[in-house]
């Protein structure tokens, strides 16, 4: 089958430093991979280059349609999070039980906890149909529950033939392939 | 995604500040009379030039809320991921802003060319400059605000910025020179999606 993202002699320099050289790996349907690394050593730089928003000064990123959860919220503080949420669209309303926030539904997204917060951008990728989903530091203020939700999203993101790829230092629930960056 | 994005921004406008830029507007053109004094006349010739400096510095005020907001809330990556072209992000947000801006600028003129002493036929001409400049006037804004979108003091270096660019809007626009004045609105609204969304992808880290 058809790789879903693909590295190939990538190159990336942030501010002077290497981050990586000729870094190469594929990762095609059904697998999911963690890039891991102490700070600083570009674990985010790699989700923002497979998402297409940094650019490598080597090699080639290849990627099919993809969702991004990172640090930044990319909702409308305003608006109640179903509304929020909607604007990205997919099937919002799914994403929302799937995370347990269905009850916030008309909740304005400026009155959410960080946890919460952190509960809706990952909503927002379940609720793409995108077969990528780019996590950075998806375990940040989940509480035990939110964990355990996660775990199960991304599990049965892998058994539809999606793929997953996740930075964290952290321990992800479940069988991960490992990517380990140099500091 | 890109009509989605125009209705997110015109209710995002009319809902923050709309009315100060036009409230900005209004203020500048009470104050020349204050400042050169109650001669008709006089009024009357300087009108259509106030107008449109009062047109240009209201234009700085969203400056900073333009671009800004949704560069540091990820709303430019979260679009870029969902494959919007950033020219198309720009052209939304030109769109978004002169429908925030451009109708509620021209009917404060009106108000604004009693201040100045303008009679009708100088009114209806300031008003038709006026709407052909303004998109030109939005587009420039835009790109601009996008240009300093991310850094320190970015109103400050914006006005450095946007007020020289827009002297030829000024010079056609007061002169009632209306086709230079569509030849300047038009070039500025066709380039700024493409420089707006050029500095868009520049800023982004």
């Amino acid at each position: 089958m058809k790789g879903l993202l693909k590295f190939s002699n990538v190159t990336l320099r942030r501010g002077g430093n290497l981050l990586f050289e000729d870094l190469e790996f594929e990762l095609g349907p059904g697998e999911r991979l963690q890039v891991m690394g102490p700070n600083g050593s570009g674990k985010s730089s790699l989700i923002r280059l497979a998402a297409g928003l940094l650019r490598a000064d080597r090699g080639q990123v290849d990627a099919a349609e993809l969702a991004l959860a990172g640090d930044h919220v990319a909702l409308d503080r305003e608006l109640l999070l179903r509304h929020a949420l909607g604007f990205w669209g997919g099937s919002v309303e799914q994403a929302m039980v799937a995370l347990h926030i269905d009850h916030l539904a008309e909740v304005p997204v400026r009155l959410l906890s960080s946890g919460q917060i952190k509960r809706a951008t990952l909503a927002r990728v379940a609720a793409s149909r995108a077969p990528l989903w780019l996590l950075d530091e998806p375990l940040n203020a989940l509480d035990t529950d939110g964990r355990k939700r996660l775990g199960a999203l991304v599990e049965r993101h892998i058994d539809d033939g999606g793929a997953v790829v996740a930075a964290s230092h952290q321990a992800l629930g479940g069988e991960w392939r490992k990517l380990e960056l140099k500091p | 995604m890109i009509a989605a994005l125009i209705v997110r921004d015109v209710r995002r406008g009319f809902t923050g500040a709309a009315w100060l830029p036009i409230a900005f507007f209004l203020l500048v053109a009470t104050l020349v009379p204050f400042a050169v004094g109650p001669d008709a006349r006089l009024l009357g010739q300087v009108g259509p030039g106030v107008l449109w400096i009062a047109a240009l510095t209201a234009a700085l005020l969203p400056v900073e809320r333009l671009v800004e907001p949704d560069r540091s809330d990820g709303v430019l990556d979260q679009l870029a991921v969902h494959g919007v072209a950033e020219e198309s992000i720009a052209f939304a947000k030109i769109v978004a802003h002169w429908l925030t801006f451009g109708p509620l600028l021209l009917l404060a003129a009106v108000p604004a060319s009693a201040l100045l002493a303008l009679d009708a036929g100088s009114l209806w001409k300031a008003e038709l400059a006026l709407a052909i400049g303004t998109p030109g006037l939005a587009s420039l804004v835009v790109a601009v605000a996008a240009v300093t979108a991310g850094l320190p003091r970015a109103g400050s270096i914006a006005g450095l910025l946007l007020l020289p660019l827009a002297v030829p809007l000024l010079i056609f626009g007061a002169a009632n020179a209306l086709l230079l004045e569509a030849a300047v609105s038009l070039l500025l609204t066709a380039g700024g999606p493409f420089v707006a969304g050029a500095a868009i992808r520049a800023v982004r880290t």
